[in-house]
């Protein structure tokens, strides 16, 4: 081709100016169109040279978007050529443009199916590619006859391009497909061709094509059922190593969801793959280990072997490769990690975040560092993150601290993160005190016994230094909460009410109604003129809750004060656990979908609406003769779209569509508006929801009616007091009201027949076993039983339960805790089975609740035993 | 299965753009490219490589200041996608000899011609060089690597990569040389990019080797080769066995944490001799990837100290110290510190001598920078700074500066002590000795001091 040499006139293609070439281009284009027709008939030699040139720039205008298609009939005939290279650019060209001319595309049919059956395979094969690629659904009879000679060339780069050329011919016109029974030859082909990019191509084409089918055609779905065949995969499997890394990716799919019989096979299947590991592909790798993680799902040990295998593989592939391919093994990483960290626990050092690296992937690791960290190295990563939280990127600065405060609530020694934590209050910087605030504050509503140390440093930072909303509504809280320890609150507090008018955020102002409430309980000549004020200020608030609570603060404290008290300012139960925001529902589905964008985005696809997508698509395609279906072929994977309307709503009358987090997050939607990490997860709040609360939200905090989450406090304790017979379905809530009301304690519960699950008495289980069964194993049930008040009261140390729970077979493996809260793992086998249950269970004695865990070995049985356990532990103090 | 695939410049114009599949709309680069410079979500400013607008999902790698796109509607391996955009920018690179977006843009005939082979209707069909070359007949018009431009003003600490050698062969695989005979050569590099992280006290906290065999093969008629690896190198598997080896470390073992390796190698020897045999495709491709966390001694040590020097004032020293031997020399070595916030000045002073150094205060970004050219192994250099500062600083400084990062480049040195013992080529002719290129560089990927 000639060098460099270009044209000299106007704009040259290899450095389009933009504007100019705007300017200039219709006067271009009909120069060009000049040019070509100049050509188009000449003998010269030394012609093709001057077309390849005007090609060339023709080619270039096309790519940056100028329509260039009025030149179709010169391209046309330009391209009576030998010239491979032109031939190449027409093809490009045609392609491009002929479905917008459809009548010009017939143009080009004569000459595209002379070349079908030029004696060059190259250019057999260009010409049915480009053949296959016009698009145009009045011209799909012309394409049947060069493709059924296609399949049957004798060089394989024409059958690749022909295979291909048979799915195009679908997605423009199913039946002409169908008819011509494409698919039975792709089938042959697919067992018999030589060429393994033939074999690959056939796959994927058939994959298309019988799923499509599948809905309307049981023929189809049978024949998409026999792709995951044994015969079909193994044959496949054995010659795995023959494809290129592409197909094996596609293959190593496809084996994903074939079920072996037995686990010899699983054994097979993976001894042969496990080469595939050590390939440089990350693409490669993934897919193999996907596969190993669905063949082990249901074996345990092998399982855990699996996730060591695959550990070393994974990290090489993280650091290899560039940053952009390391985040899509990593977010793999992530997942496992978040599955199962114990696992990495030792492999921490590798999610240390480097100081280059795009915050996307510090991300990543900050939140694998808070899932690895156990009691060996939490010192290290601790130390590690507050590294970072000097950090010059501030937002990964505030991630850390928040990891750090997020391992501070998952451990139960706590000590040296404390100091930390206060550590960064004293750093004085803006945004480390404003996250270090918001983390104090969690951990005292976990940890109350570390008021003392807290309360100290917190006390002082000048509220003056704290801006943040988040950060200065828990500054007021703990204002609040501890005013007796700190000398100064109330006057703290009452130059916050000063300021009121400057105070645009609503949270804050609530925080504070509540906060001077409380420390006016605990102060009340100092802080009755401030408590005046904000109420004041509060009634007179234009926002609704503010407005609200102050009145309601305002009544309650006129009906009664010591009833005002009990309602606002009751004594505290530590939180035992905050709200994850993910369910371990979404996560397990995640992980089905391994290597998919679901683990990138975190997000499941709506997997299910793509039948019914293609099923419309099917019937449009047979009612109408649409040239564009492609766009309705789009099988739905949406994430946030809100566009995308037309499946989508046919798959809402489903009735059964969850999009992304919104159906599948038990929280509801008041909820999210809140943050995530301020909502209690409190132990009746699951039952409570059940009762007769029409609101439907499972927000509330009942007994805490001051703290975050404060509206849903607020009408709790409303309707509690206005309609008492409420009461009775929020017994915790209501236990300080409860003898106002005259209601007395409700009324143990009825004790359930315990069922038919025999258990082994003399079980044992040695503690590394259950730990390791306990972190392999999904919870199967999680409950929260009532407790007797005979068993409240029977319970004065963890021993007493123990010896009872021993004499129905549920033995003990560790216990802790001391009133009001108790901690209890117990294990149990089924009888004469090495089936094993086990449990965890959290008493708490002054709500009479018990938070029950059930995991089990044999998930079908877990009711059962749930329901034996429960009635073991209703008996508890009784006998 | 991916529907687009196009190649964006830094400004966002198309240079390449094929439809493979029809299902999305023409305007995605316009979006994609909107979406990844203005990116403002969850309170990041860099776009990921993924992500997903009204129900199309974009993937995106940069390649030498490209941005090479693929869009598709279905939920696909995002692996896949990614390893598929690079793969294509090097088999373009191969090609073309030098990537860039003039070599692209003189181009791009080849370029769709190379993409119509690589995907057809969104399914790849083959990324080997190798195989593409039948299939390719346009010739690339090759631009001069010289005339580069260097990118942007980041370019003195990009260019550790950039000069990688490796990259620095921009000979295309179909071109013809001058002379019209091809040269028969094989270039092997072992590339090192190591990261270490020093405490506060110069005590190693993490470090890591990454390193690939990279090689380039222009040997005509696709000779058998052999490569041979150190004999006492081993391939831990699991933290054990690391442990035990590393007792023995004295001996100069090489321990590999984990390593892979490239399609076209054959291991049947490995284990017994350490050698691998391959036919090496056209082009430029990793041979194995390594990754190794055995101790090693770092070339680098870095000292760092900083305290007030009165009021408003603190002073900085920077102590560099290359600890490798004296006939290696390390390159485009840049230092840098981020400062107090509310520093406002600083002023340097180098050690009396100093060639090939500059230094810079970034008031922007708070950034203390120190170039220098090179630096001769066994050598020490200090960089002194005094700060100015805009308040009184009440914590301590220390929480408020630093780290200190590093990067460089060192050729002929790679602290693994990995080493390609031979290069056979199989070809059974006495007259055929094509030139065998082995050559070793390390660099630094994060090289942190705490101070």
């Amino acid at each position: 081709m000639a060098p460099p040499a270009q044209s000299q006139r106007s704009p040259s293609p290899s450095q389009p100016s933009g504007v100019l070439i705007m300017v200039n281009s219709k006067s271009e284009v009909s120069d060009l169109k000049l040019q070509l027709r100049q050509l188009a008939g000449s003998r010269a030699p030394g012609v093709d040279d001057s077309k390849r040139e005007l090609f060339k720039k023709v080619i270039s205008y096309m790519t940056i978007g100028i329509d260039v298609s009025s030149l179709f009939g010169e391209m046309v005939m330009c391209s009576a050529t030998s010239d491979i290279v032109l031939k190449k650019m027409c093809y490009l060209y045609v392609g491009n443009y002929a479905k917008v001319n459809p009548d010009l595309a017939l143009l080009t049919i004569n000459f595209l199916q002379r070349d079908c059956r030029d004696e060059d395979p190259m250019i057999r094969g260009l010409a049915l590619r480009s053949l296959c690629s016009l698009r145009v659904a009045n011209l799909v009879e012309y394409l049947v006859g060069p493709l059924g000679s296609g399949l049957k060339d004798s060089n394989s780069y024409v059958r690749m391009v022909a295979v291909m050329g048979v799915l195009k011919l679908y997605h423009i016109s199913a039946s002409t497909c169908i008819d011509a029974d494409f698919p039975s030859i792709l089938k042959h082909l697919m067992l018999h061709d030589s060429d393994t990019q033939v074999v690959a191509n056939c796959l994927s084409a058939l994959q298309e094509i019988w799923s499509a089918e599948a809905s309307t055609s049981e023929e189809a779905s049978r024949e998409r059922e026999a792709l995951i065949s044994k015969p079909v995969i193994y044959y496949l499997l054995n010659r795995i190593k023959e494809f290129s890394e592409w197909a094996q990716c596609l293959v190593l799919e496809l084996v994903t969801k074939y079920v072996p019989s037995d686990s010899s096979e699983i054994f097979d299947i993976m001894n042969l793959l496990e080469d595939r590991l050590q390939h440089a592909n990350g693409a490669v790798v993934l897919a193999t280990i996907r596969v190993f993680l669905q063949l082990t799902l249901s074996m345990t040990d092998v399982h855990q072997q699996v996730y060591e295998r695959i550990k070393a593989p994974l990290l090489t592939l993280v650091s290899s490769g560039s940053p952009e391919q390391s985040y899509a093994v990593l977010s793999h990483l992530h997942l496992l990690v978040m599955r199962a960290p114990y696992v990495f626990s030792s492999d921490y050092k590798h999610f240390y975040c480097q100081y280059n690296e795009p915050s996307y992937v510090k991300r990543l690791k900050l939140e694998m560092l808070t899932a690895v960290a156990n009691e060996s190295n939490t010192y290290e990563i601790v130390t590690e993150l507050c590294e970072y939280a000097a950090n010059v990127d501030i937002p990964i600065a505030r991630e850390s601290i928040r990891a750090v405060g997020k391992i501070a609530l998952q451990q139960y020694d706590v000590n040296a993160i404390v100091d930390r934590l206060l550590q960064f209050l004293e750093m004085e910087k803006d945004y480390v005190t404003a996250e270090a605030l918001v983390l104090v504050k969690d951990l005292l509503r976990k940890y109350p016994q570390w008021s003392h140390d807290c309360i100290a440093v917190v006390g002082n930072i000048s509220s003056k230094n704290v801006q943040e909303p988040k950060a200065k509504a828990a500054l007021i809280w703990m204002l609040g909460e501890y005013s007796q320890d700190m000398q100064d609150a109330p006057y703290v507090l009452e130059s916050l009410v000063e300021n009121w008018d400057e105070e645009h955020s609503a949270e804050v102002r609530l925080h504070l109604l509540t906060a001077v409430m409380k420390c006016f309980f605990k102060r009340p000549p100092e802080t009755q003129s401030a408590l005046g004020a904000a109420l004041a200020a509060g009634i007179a608030d234009f926002h609704q809750d503010v407005h609200d609570r102050a009145l309601f603060y305002y009544r309650i404290l006129r009906y009664n004060v010591s009833v005002a008290e009990r309602v606002v300012n009751p004594p505290k139960q530590a939180v035992s656990v905050f709200a994850d925001t993910q369910s371990s529902e979404i996560k397990d589905r995640i992980f089905d979908e391994f290597n998919s964008l679901s683990v990138l985005y975190q997000k499941v696809t709506t997997s299910f609406s793509q039948p019914f997508v293609l099923l419309c698509v099917t019937q449009i395609i047979k009612e109408s003769r649409l040239t564009d279906i492609h766009k309705y072929l789009q099988p739905s994977y949406m994430f946030t779209d809100k566009e995308h309307r037309g499946p989508l709503e046919f798959a809402d009358e489903l009735g059964n569509l969850s999009i992304g987090e919104a159906a599948n997050n038990v929280v509801p939607t008041q909820m999210v508006e809140e943050n995530d990490k301020d909502l209690l997860l409190t132990t009746s709040e699951k039952e409570e929801t059940k009762g007769s609360r029409n609101n439907g939200s499972a927000y509330i905090v009942p007994y805490d009616g001051s703290s975050t989450s404060v509206f849903a406090s607020q009408t709790q304790i409303e309707s509690a007091v206005s309609n008492p017979t409420l009461a009775g379905h929020s017994p915790q809530a209501s236990f300080a009201i409860d003898d106002l009301l005259g209601l007395g304690i409700p009324a143990a519960p009825a004790v359930p027949s315990p069922p038919q699950l025999k258990l082994n008495t003399k079980a044992a289980l040695d503690p590394s076993t259950f730990q390791q069964k306990w972190r392999q194993l999904p919870v199967a049930l999680s409950q929260e039983i009532s407790v007797s008040p005979q068993g409240v009261a029977a319970l004065t140390a963890p021993q007493a339960l123990l010896r009872h729970m021993q004499s129905h077979s549920i033995h003990c493996i560790a216990s802790g805790g001391q009133s009001p809260n108790f901690k209890f793992f117990f294990f149990a086998q089924k009888f004469e089975e090495s089936s094993n249950y086990l449990v965890e269970c959290v008493i708490n004695t002054s709500s009479a609740k018990a938070q029950v865990k059930i995991k089990a070995d044999d998930q079908n049985t877990s009711q059962d035993f749930s329901t034996l356990f429960e009635s073991a532990l209703s008996k508890f103090g009784t006998s | 299965m991916i529907s687009q695939f196009f190649v964006l410049s830094q400004r966002g114009d198309n240079i390449v753009f094929r439809d493979y599949r029809g299902e999305v709309a023409k305007g995605s680069a316009e979006i994609f490219f909107r979406k990844v410079k203005f990116w403002k979500e969850d309170g990041q400013e860099e776009a990921p490589p993924v992500f997903n607008v009204d129900g199309v999902n974009y993937f995106h790698v940069k390649v030498v200041g490209l941005l090479f796109v693929a869009t598709t509607r279905v939920n696909v391996s995002p692996s896949l996608v990614l390893e598929l955009l690079q793969r294509i920018a090097r088999v373009i690179k191969d090609y073309l000899g030098v990537l860039s977006e003039d070599s692209l843009r003189k181009n791009f005939v080849l370029v769709y011609e190379l993409l119509d082979e690589v995907i057809d209707f969104g399914y790849v069909q083959t990324t080997s060089t190798e195989v593409l070359k039948s299939y390719v007949f346009n010739e690339p018009i090759v631009v001069d690597a010289a005339r580069l431009q260097p990118l942007g003003p980041a370019a003195i600490f990009m260019q550790g990569t950039k000069r990688m050698p490796g990259t620095a062969v921009t000979k295309s695989v179909v071109a013809n040389e001058p002379g019209g005979r091809k040269r028969e050569e094989i270039f092997v590099d072992i590339i090192e990019k190591i990261s270490v992280t020093f405490s506060s006290s110069g005590y190693i906290l993490t470090s890591e080797i990454d390193g690939t065999i990279q090689m380039k093969s222009y040997l005509s008629g696709n000779p058998e080769i052999r490569l041979a690896l150190n004999e006492d190198l081993s391939i831990g598997r699991g933290g054990g066995t690391i442990y035990d080896y590393r007792s023995s470390s004295g001996s100069g073992a090489v321990i590999l944490d984990d390593c892979n390796f490239h399609e076209s190698v054959r291991l049947d020897s490995f284990d017994m001799d350490r050698t691998l045999s391959l036919v090496p495709p056209d082009g430029e491709f990793p041979v194995m990837n390594y990754r190794m966390t055995q101790e090693f001694k770092p070339p680098f040590r870095i000292n760092c100290l900083i305290e007030e020097a009165g009021q408003l004032k603190a002073e900085v020293i920077i102590k560099v110290r290359a600890e490798f031997p004296s006939n290696i020399t390390a390159n485009t070595i840049a230092v840098q510190m981020p400062l107090p916030k509310y520093t406002t000045r600083a002023s340097f002073e180098l050690e009396p001598g100093a060639v090939g150094q500059r230094t810079d205060f970034k008031e922007a970004n708070k950034k203390l920078e120190w170039g220098l050219k090179k630096i001769v192994g066994g050598s020490e250099h200090t960089l002194r700074a005094k700060l100015t500062f805009s308040q009184e600083s009440h914590a301590n400084l220390t929480k408020e500066a630093g780290p200190v990062s590093m990067t460089f480049t060192i050729p002929m040195y790679n602290v693994s002590r990995l080493q390609v013992k031979y290069l056979q080529i199989a070809k059974k002719s006495s007259s055929y000795n094509p030139y065998r290129w082995v050559r070793y560089v390390t660099q630094a990927n994060s090289y942190v001091a705490r101070i």
